[in-house]
């Protein structure tokens, strides 16, 4: 086991540069010069322009350039934000919580939905019940998060004005109003996400189910007179689910797509929407580390999901 | 066989028409395909559909003529009426012009991006597919790093910095649907690649491509004529999903207000407009979002219909 978490963890080091090298070509392909206005401006002489470029470093070759940003991004040197002039990483680890809590909750409200409905169609293939669920599981993720979203405002907000529509970090309130009024804030966030997500993991966990379900310890299972109930829960279920989270992992980035969306439509103050404004105000330092600590945890929720498969699949951390 | 359907499909026509005995067509694959495609009979109305929608947008704008910018304060914000079948925005613009207009540029983002995925896909897979050991493992890293990859910060992050560069290369309009066809066909070939890999890892080993290399056909000649068509079925279906994952894309970034420019109604944009109106014109919200919903709903059925049809793996 020790050994396989090694193996995974020398496969996830490599993504990580590689998504470093992906990032920081980006930045380096795009157009534009720091240094650009002062290049128009006839105040300032060449020479000095010059200087200022071999201070910062500019001109060396691209491999060094990337070195050097590496290694300020590694020791936690993220620089500053041009808007609010607040160290990226104090900004980002503020953030950060809110959007996890948002996207962990709307998870599990996915996993609720997908488990119970997933299992049940596929008990019973191309029946009623098993079309209906196919159906509203196609509706589900062909609509896009932020219709949704539209959609959920319009009836809870607008029509019957049940929950509010503004996400607020600052409630002036304690005790149980306090915890009362997060969770009606949070309520159409987490619907949105979880309910996308919910529509996608139901039809992994049917496909899985069916898979499973017509092997032959299976049948060995049920002819030795076991009922149905404990063939699917004790047998089917436990040995469907292990695929399901390797293509959890697989949702992770379009999970944080929809959540940069959720948030922007709710004004929750979470990562997303510091990356929306972020772009909207031409705050390139907290863009690129906003973008790199997204990517950085997308490659851990995978190594996390390889470690969960290797400890509930033995057969994968031996081969 | 996976697939096998297309080879045969482009030649069925130049084949001989068998005699029209009393149900003794001949059950070419591409007729066995269509047939089981039309036992999906939401795959079937999907397609009408589309079909529609396809046609609305291609046609619409010859037979309504109102522009998409006529600015009318007279009609501001107005619910749907006979003089504006789909309502007014707050400026009076017909809403109806502007999703026609903006319906064009959406499934014209969505079908390009697909084009762009399946290209880069195809040719990732197939050269990994034919060549074993280190170029295989490479490309496949490579394809896993994009897989891991946060689609839509990147999105923003390229589009942030490349728009105003590229704008003064080919005019705003251009450069921008040229740059987002660009970025989002760049993040969606994995998929594409992965199955057409795996299509010739198994094509490869057959015998009819054995017979070929027999009679000394070139590794590129076997890998055009013999595998790449017969590995193409499961990649029309994925092609299918890539239009509407691209449609989404595209009106995620308009929705973020990052899209196209502000004077180009994409459906998306259309919503972005809309979200701050929505107590008092839902009408303006709900047809864009509608529209969107109901393209990439039929699409999905469509590619669940092809899946049926073209994949002979499928599950019961």
């Amino acid at each position: 086991m020790l050994q396989y978490f090694a193996r995974r963890l020398m496969v996830a080091i490599p993504s990580l540069l590689g998504i470093s090298v992906v990032l920081f070509t980006v930045l380096a392909l795009a157009p534009g010069d720091p240094f650009e206005e002062l290049a128009t401006n006839p105040a300032i002489p060449p020479e000095v322009r010059e200087n200022l470029r071999t201070q910062f470093g500019l001109d060396d070759p691209v491999h060094i350039r990337y070195l050097r940003w590496l290694l300020a991004m590694l020791q936690g040197d993220w620089g500053y934000s041009f808007v609010s002039r607040v160290n990226v990483d104090d900004l980002i680890l503020q953030r950060l919580p809110t959007t996890i809590l948002i996207i962990g909750s709307s998870q599990i409200l996915a996993l609720l939905i997908a488990l119970p409905v997933g299992i049940m169609a596929a008990r019973r293939p191309y029946s009623v019940f098993d079309q209906v669920a196919n159906t509203l599981a196609f509706i589900g993720f062909s609509l896009p998060t932020f219709f949704t979203g539209l959609l959920l405002i319009l009836l809870f907000s607008i029509a019957l004005d049940w929950l509010p529509f503004v996400y607020r970090a600052d409630i002036d309130a304690t005790g149980w109003r306090w915890w009362w009024e997060h969770l009606r804030q949070s309520i159409m966030p987490v619907l949105v996400l979880g309910l996308f997500q919910g529509a996608a993991l139901t039809r992994f966990v049917r496909s899985a189910m069916l898979d499973v379900i017509r092997l032959d310890y299976v049948t060995t299972a049920r002819s030795k007179g076991l009922p149905e109930r404990t063939v699917i829960n004790r047998h089917v279920v436990r040995n469907a689910l292990i695929p399901v989270v390797t293509l959890m992992a697989l949702q992770v980035p379009a999970v944080f797509g929809g959540a940069i969306v959720t948030e922007q439509i709710f004004r929750v103050p979470g990562i997303g929407s510091l990356l929306i404004s972020a772009v909207l105000a031409n705050d390139t330092p907290v863009i690129m580390a906003v973008t790199f600590v997204l990517s950085v945890l997308v490659v851990l929720c995978n190594l996390l999901a390889d470690i969960i498969y290797g400890w509930l699949d033995p057969r994968i951390s031996y081969r | 066989m996976a697939g096998s359907t297309l080879a045969s499909a482009t030649d069925s026509p130049a084949a001989p028409a068998p005699p029209r005995d009393a149900r003794a067509l001949r059950s070419t694959p591409a007729r066995e395909a269509w047939r089981r495609f039309r036992k999906h009979k939401l795959a079937m109305a999907s397609c009408a559909v589309l079909g529609i929608i396809i046609l609305g947008v291609l046609l619409g704008p010859l037979v309504w003529t109102v522009p998409i910018d006529e600015i009318d304060f007279t009609a501001r914000l107005e619910p749907p009426s006979l003089r504006h079948p789909f309502g007014t925005d707050d400026l009076g613009q017909d809403l109806l012009a502007r999703m026609l207009y903006g319906g064009r540029i959406s499934l014209a983002v969505g079908f390009a991006a697909m084009a762009v995925a399946i290209v880069v896909g195809i040719l990732i897979g197939a050269v990994a597919g034919i060549s074993r050991g280190s170029v295989d493992a490479a490309l496949m890293w490579l394809t896993d790093l994009f897989l891991s990859l946060p689609e839509l910060p990147l999105l923003l992050l390229i589009i942030y910095l490349f728009r105003d560069g590229l704008k003064d290369v080919l005019g705003a309009e251009l450069s921008v649907f040229v740059l987002i066809v660009l970025v989002i066909g760049g993040f969606r070939w994995m998929q594409v690649a992965r199955l057409v890999r795996a299509q010739f890892f198994s094509l490869r080993e057959k015998e009819f491509v054995e017979a070929a290399r027999a009679l000394g056909a070139s590794t590129p000649r076997v890998v055009k004529r013999h595998i790449l068509p017969n590995s193409l079925g499961p990649v029309i279906v994925a092609a299918t999903i890539d239009v509407a994952a691209a449609i989404i894309a595209e009106s995620t970034l308009s929705f973020l207000g990052l899209g196209f420019p502000p004077d180009i109604p994409t459906w998306g944009r259309l919503l972005f407009d809309a979200k701050d109106n929505l107590d008092f014109a839902p009408h303006w919200a709900l047809i864009p979002g509608a529209a969107i919903f109901l393209t990439v709903l039929s699409i999905n059925f469509i590619g669940d219909g092809l899946r049926d049809a073209l994949d002979p793996r499928r599950v019961l």
